[in-house]
């Protein structure tokens, strides 16, 4: 058997940081590879050079045994690669012909596009590897599922025979990770190679041939699959032995903190996103709100935090209605609220840690006396709980911005902690850490908890939803499919809700 | 929970139906007060449809009832405002054009009662002062389409329009002068892009700094030599009008759209094979692709810089003869700061035009149209300050950019520069 | 933005990173002034006459004030020596509506807005100082003045405050809008100045204000050093002060840096938009006012003569801080007053001016170009982020 893809000696060096240090991986042909590691492993990096979108500053490549030099995504391309990224490529505005014609365009007459001709071979390509889609929808209509369907499809359409899929399981349920399985079959049964990014230990065994583990952006190591446990994967992909499982007591839930009734949200673009959700969270109880992405989990949690205006129905905090009520009312009535976009939401690069810790208190005693910011108030402020939450930093005047991602994170649970709380909203709290970070922010998520505040998490990684939770609701374009029992459910009940199907619909119809 | 979500969704469409119903109820109360009042009974306005000097073939005059024109129209807006809180027409275009057409038509018919007021031309001016501000719409819909924002357009113009009228002053050409306008135009165009693509400078900023230094440099050029040498340098002639054999015999359409100077022909040309060009070939698409989503774009090998340069450059082009047209397209000489705003005019013709040629040229026809109504409603002698009929397009840009009247979506990456 | 005033400097900053800021603005400045050179040269001037009027035309000669000295030790007469500063002064003069009119911009720039109608803005503050101050009689000048000062601001607020509603409420974006109301200004001003303020007599100027509205000249005419100049350095600290110390400028900057976290905040967008935009206008009203109340007393047409586009080239120059602007606008206040000068003496225009100011702008916004220029090691600074496409 051949190796289709030889990556020897990769080398890749960014201001400050060594993403890949002399990396060496093996595509055998026909074969799938996993490529494990964590977030900040130096996957992703690896990947863009073989797809010619980061220069190594040493190493090279070789393609079928013939080493090759790759500038671009068309050098890449023209070897046969193809890479399925994982914040899709795709143009939401255009239709799926478009998308998949960009760049190599046919035209009648040299001029005119050709559509009809590429949507052809769109439905040719659909029928042989059993990616079932509409050429002519446009791409802001698909379903993640089915956008991912395109993905593949744009890689086939260029005659790639080595395919990456880089997180290709991130944004599916896990019936659509069974499906996506199916068609990664299917292409191997046709002649393709695959390398496969993830760092979900569970995948890496149901599909590997090969494994091949990143730590710090170093090879740790090649292991057979048949050899393999999840434990050994994740001491090796985190370098040290690493509880799977978050230890939490029972719960002890006590009364409703937040009560949602027949909620519904409008998103920024105005589309009813949120149709009419109800729930409860209770003191002392973790409530996780599972679902694909963009299922309406981000208006929800906007419309609770004041963000986004309630369209119908009620929330009512404390026995309180919140209605028009400003973000400030709602922080001041005890709402901690992780964003789902650190940088976006939760903090200001731009400013100093200090300012960031405490960006929704200034106004308040002791950072403010009338109008005027008191400095030393402030300082006490950053320098005590950059001590308390571990943030490494060389001190609390660098900007936010200077910081790792995990380091991010936790300034923002320090500055959300640091206030008394009676409910907790965290919105994909562990989006990009390290286990180490995550590991932390679970553990603080779980004290508060413990410490009979009301806690709201909302994820879209299943693993995360389970270990954290007490009660699960599932979010299904816009609804709560359903509310069960973190310990009365299992994966597979919760994929089909994600999907959009009832359990017991489903036994029915079988 | 379905029940909800309808109920919801009635509630704001019923929201929506009431206000433009409102508001057209309210625009024929206020056809009726404002105009219909003030109209004397028994005088006729006279609509001229004839222009001097055209080859068209010539037609009667529309001679109208003053008071019951404006009154009918009074009528017309209020039922259709009615119409709608009753039955809701939903459409949010035709309701528009019921107003603007109603008003403009009561508007024009009180200014011009017991007087004769040339149809045509005014149609015909509209084209013609529209054409400055269609080219600035253009350019920056080519350029905004590849996601660099050009507000710079203003400073392109003014150099353009000075380049055109000394060289054409100079060589004795108008065509050279129309070819160095273009040219100068690409060339600042090239400096923003270089700027704001290679140095990833604030795109806004370069544009405001191309537009202080394309003021200040004309203006040096001016002072300095144009005003002390009026014939030999700024005194350039213009370009004929050509009219098209057979089409310019049309009555009404033929003065206006065949009875037109080249700059004309081209800004018209120029709106048609836009639309093909970013809609139907590949560079539209790659285009559309780059101004969306970028990474995209350049995970399939497209070179996202290259589309942009070559976009923004053309964008220049474009802008170069918008310049042309101020001066050898139109007066035949250089004035300081001649360009009054056309190109940020054109901007907001752009936008209001959803980023497509065809929107941005009808926007800017509204433009031309709010432009040369002024004038002839100064001729008419109409008791509004002529500085406040001035201030009428700048008045509406400002409306068309609150998104009353519409909301428009730019490219998704628009103004933001592009990292590897 | 660099965060100047708050300790990240003056902790983790030391002298040298002082120096990397100032070098970049130092040699834009030069740079300009250079190619300025070049296109003196190009249309057939000398450029040693010309920089030399504009030097004595904005410092005064030097041998002329030593002379003027020598004649106050000896005689104890001033008027030699007050015509020696003279030039000096009109640069000081100049500056004013400079510094108020670049405060303005800056910070609008702190909460990410790009106030391009600074122009119009100093229009309607003058028409209205000089309204309050030719049509209220009767009034001592203590009561008098601040309310000439506090039409000018008002009315530049208004000025400004509409495209800030219009943005902060329905996302148009503010460089559009603050242009067509600088169009907007000048038609109305070509109104009033035709009509309802015109003086008696022919020209469309305003009538002169009345003496207990002026700003107090220091010395005897033809100086007209005057208690504006004062004013704005005492403004310009409270701007510093707003911006840096108060939790009203946090939440502008914040607003400014990351309006979606200033909002999860609890930080109210619109209220912060519509404040700032209003009070940037009323800085540049007052410069308007400045300049009517203090040098010229009167209104007429083409009154703002670029002061808004100035502006912005100061506020991006100053890199947004308030004491960057002073001493911005008082480079510019030195050069405009020896374009003056220049242009009498050797027949350049003063539109030189402009375009030396484009060019700093660019180079400002693109230090890589100065750097590159002057092979000055590339050092890691912190983005900026000014505008944000078409706003939302």
């Amino acid at each position: 058997m051949t190796n289709v893809l030889e990556l020897r000696g990769i080398t890749k060096r960014f201001p400050g940081v060594i993403a890949n240090e002399n990396v060496d991986v093996t595509l055998r042909e026909g074969k799938i590879l996993a490529l494990l590691g964590e977030n900040g492993a130096g996957k992703t990096t690896l990947m863009n050079i073989l797809y010619g979108l980061y220069k190594p500053d040493e190493g090279h490549i070789a393609v079928r045994g013939k080493q090759v030099e790759i500038h671009g995504p068309n050098d890449a391309i023209a070897q046969g690669i193809g890479m399925v990224h994982q914040h899709f490529m795709l143009v939401p505005v255009m239709t799926v012909t478009e998308n998949v014609m960009l760049g190599i365009e046919p035209t009648k007459n040299g001029i005119i596009l050709d559509k009809e001709k590429v949507a052809q071979r769109i439905r040719e390509i659909s029928d042989q590897y059993g990616l079932e889609v509409d050429p002519h929808a446009y791409i802001k209509d698909l379903p993640v599922g089915i956008q991912q369907r395109v993905e593949i499809i744009k890689v086939l359409y260029r005659q790639a025979d080595i395919l990456i899929l880089d997180e290709p399981t991130a944004v599916l349920t896990p019936q659509e990770v069974e499906g996506l399985f199916k068609i990664i079959d299917t292409l191997i049964k046709s002649g393709k190679s695959i390398i496969f990014i993830t760092h979900k230990l569970k995948e890496v065994l149901a599909v590997a041939d090969d494994i091949t583990v990143l730590r710090l952006g170093k090879v740790v190591g090649s292991i057979d699959p048949k050899e393999a446990t999840s434990q050994k994967l994740a001491s090796m992909m985190v370098g040290r032995d690493v509880s799977l499982v978050v230890e939490k007591g029972k719960a002890k839930p006590g009364e409703p903190v937040l009560v949602v009734d027949g909620l519904a949200v409008r998103d920024e673009r105005q589309n009813l996103t949120v149709r009419g959700v109800s729930f409860e969270v209770r003191k002392g109880e973790v409530l996780g709100v599972a679902g694909v992405q963009g299922n309406g989990q981000t208006e929800l949690v906007y419309a609770l935090t004041g963000l986004l205006p309630i369209e119908g129905g009620t929330i009512r905090l404390l026995n309180e209605p919140i209605r028009h009520t400003s973000p400030r009312e709602i922080l001041e009535r005890g709402v901690a609220h992780i964003p789902e976009d650190r940088q976006r939401h939760g903090l200001i690069l731009t400013f100093p840690i200090h300012d960031n810790m405490m960006l929704c208190t200034y106004y308040k005693n002791p950072f403010a006396r009338g109008i005027t910011l008191q400095e030393k108030p402030i300082f006490n402020n950053a320098e005590e709980l950059v001590k308390q939450f571990d943030v490494r930093t060389p001190n609390i005047y660098v900007n936010a911005g200077t910081l790792s991602g995990g380091n991010q994170q936790k300034v923002i649970v320090a500055r959300e902690f640091s206030r008394p709380i009676e409910l907790l909203i965290a919105s994909q709290p562990t989006r990009g850490l390290d286990v180490g970070s995550i590991e932390y922010i679970h553990k603080q998520i779980i004290k508060k908890r413990d410490e009979g505040s009301g806690v709201l998490v909302v994820s879209s990684e299943l693993d995360e939803i389970l270990a954290l939770s007490d009660r699960i609701a599932v979010m299904y374009k816009g609804q709560i499919m359903d509310i069960v029992d973190a310990n009365k459910t299992s994966k597979e009940q919760l994929g089909l809700l994600m999907a959009g199907v009832h359990p017991t619909d489903a036994k029915n119809t079988k | 929970m379905t029940t909800t979500t309808m109920e919801l969704s009635t509630s704001a469409e019923k929201r929506k139906r009431i206000s433009y119903g409102m508001t057209l109820l309210v625009a024929g109360l206020l056809i009726y007060l404002l105009f219909g009042l003030t109209t004397q009974a028994g005088v006729s306005t006279t609509f001229g449809l004839n222009l001097a000097g055209s080859q068209a073939i010539e037609v009667s005059d529309l001679v109208v009832p003053a008071q019951l024109t404006v009154n009918l129209m009074a009528a017309i807006a209020a039922f259709a405002g009615a119409y709608q809180l009753a039955k809701g027409i939903r459409s949010t275009g035709w309701l528009i054009g019921i107003l603007a057409v109603t008003f403009v038509i009561a508007f024009l018919t009180w200014a011009a009662q017991d007087k004769s007021f040339n149809l045509t031309g005014m149609l015909g001016s509209s084209l013609v002062r529209a054409t400055p501000i269609a080219l600035a719409a253009l350019c920056g819909v080519i350029s905004e389409r590849s996601a660099v924002i050009n507000i710079g357009i203003e400073g392109i113009m003014l150099m353009s329009a000075q380049t055109a009228v000394v060289t054409a002053t100079v060589s004795g050409n108008l065509y050279v002068g129309l070819i160095a306008a273009i040219l100068v135009g690409a060339l600042v165009a090239a400096f923003h892009a270089y700027l704001v693509i290679r140095f990833k400078v604030d795109q806004v900023v370069s544009g405001v700094a191309i537009n202080i230094f394309g003021t200040g440099f004309t203006s040096f050029i001016s002072s300095r030599f144009l005003q002390k040498a009026t014939d030999a340098l700024n005194n350039s002639g213009t370009f004929p009008i050509i009219s098209i054999p057979g089409l310019s015999k049309i009555p009404i359409l033929g003065p206006v759209l065949f009875e037109n100077n080249i700059v004309i022909y081209l800004m018209i040309l120029l709106v048609v094979v836009m639309h093909i060009m970013l809609f139907y070939t590949p560079w539209g698409l790659r285009t559309r692709a780059v101004g969306e989503h970028p990474k995209a774009a350049d995970t399939l090998g497209i070179n996202v810089y290259l589309v942009r340069y070559v976009n923004v450059i053309l964008g220049g082009m474009i802008a170069g003869l918008g310049g042309a047209y101020f001066t050898i397209g139109s007066v035949g000489r250089f004035d300081e700061i001649m360009t009054a705003g056309k190109g940020f005019i054109g901007l907001a013709a752009m936008i209001f035009g959803k980023w497509n040629p065809i929107g941005a040229f009808t926007s800017s026809l509204i433009f031309g149209f709010a432009d040369s109504l002024q004038v002839k409603l100064q001729i008419l002698r109409v008791p509004i300050p002529s500085e406040f009929l001035l201030m009428a397009p700048y008045i509406v840009t400002m409306i068309i950019l609150t998104g009353v009247v519409g909301r428009a979506i730019p490219p998704a990456a628009d103004g933001q520069p592009y990292e590897k | 933005m660099s965060e100047t005033a708050t300790p990240s400097q003056t902790k983790t900053g030391n002298r040298s990173s002082l120096a990397q800021e100032l070098l970049v603005p130092v040699l834009a400045v030069v740079t300009g002034l250079i190619i300025g050179a070049i296109v003196i040269v190009a249309s057939g001037a000398n450029v040693f006459d010309a920089y030399g009027a504009l030097f004595t035309g904005s410092f005064g000669s030097p041998i002329r004030l030593i002379e003027g000295l020598q004649v106050y030790f000896s005689t104890g007469e001033t008027k030699e020596l007050l015509r020696a500063i003279y030039p000096f002064t009109e640069s000081l003069v100049t500056a004013t509506p400079y510094i108020f009119a670049g405060l303005s911009v800056a910070l609008g720039f702190r909460a990410g807005l790009f106030n391009i109608g600074a122009e119009g803005q100093f229009f309607i503050g003058a028409l209205c100082s000089a309204f309050v101050g030719y049509s209220v009689k009767g009034l001592p000048m203590i009561i008098h003045l601040p309310l000439a000062i506090l039409a000018g601001a008002l009315g530049g607020a208004l000025w400004g405050m509409i495209p800030g509603y219009l943005k902060a409420k329905f996302g148009a974006h503010e460089v559009v809008n603050t242009i067509m109301m600088n169009w907007i200004a000048f038609r109305l001003s070509d109104w009033l100045l035709n009509g309802p303020m015109k003086a008696s007599g022919f020209r469309p100027v305003t009538p002169n204000v009345l003496p207990t509205a002026e700003l107090p000249r220091f010395f005897d005419d033809p100086l007209r050093f005057n208690l504006g100049f004062f004013l704005a350095l005492l403004v310009a600290y409270l701007v510093y002060w707003f911006l840096f110390k108060t939790t009203t400028g946090f939440e502008i900057r914040s607003v400014g840096a990351n309006p979606d976290a200033a909002k999860y905040a609890g930080m109210s967008i619109v209220k912060n938009l519509v404040l700032v935009m209003a009070l940037a206008g009323g800085l540049a009203g007052m410069a308007g006012s400045a300049q009517v109340l203090g040098v010229d007393h009167w209104v007429g047409q083409g009154f703002s003569a670029g002061y808004g586009f100035d502006a912005i080239a100061l506020a991006l120059l100053g890199k947004s801080h308030p004491f960057g602007v002073v001493l911005s606008a008082l480079l510019f206040g030195f050069l405009r007053s020896g374009a003056t000068n220049m242009q009498s003496r050797a027949g350049i225009p003063i539109d030189i001016i402009s375009i030396i100011q484009g060019l700093v702008i660019v180079f400002i916004a693109a230090p890589a170009i100065i750097r590159w220029f002057y092979r000055i090691r590339s050092i890691k600074t912190e983005e900026t982020v000014l505008t944000r496409g078409w706003g939302k």
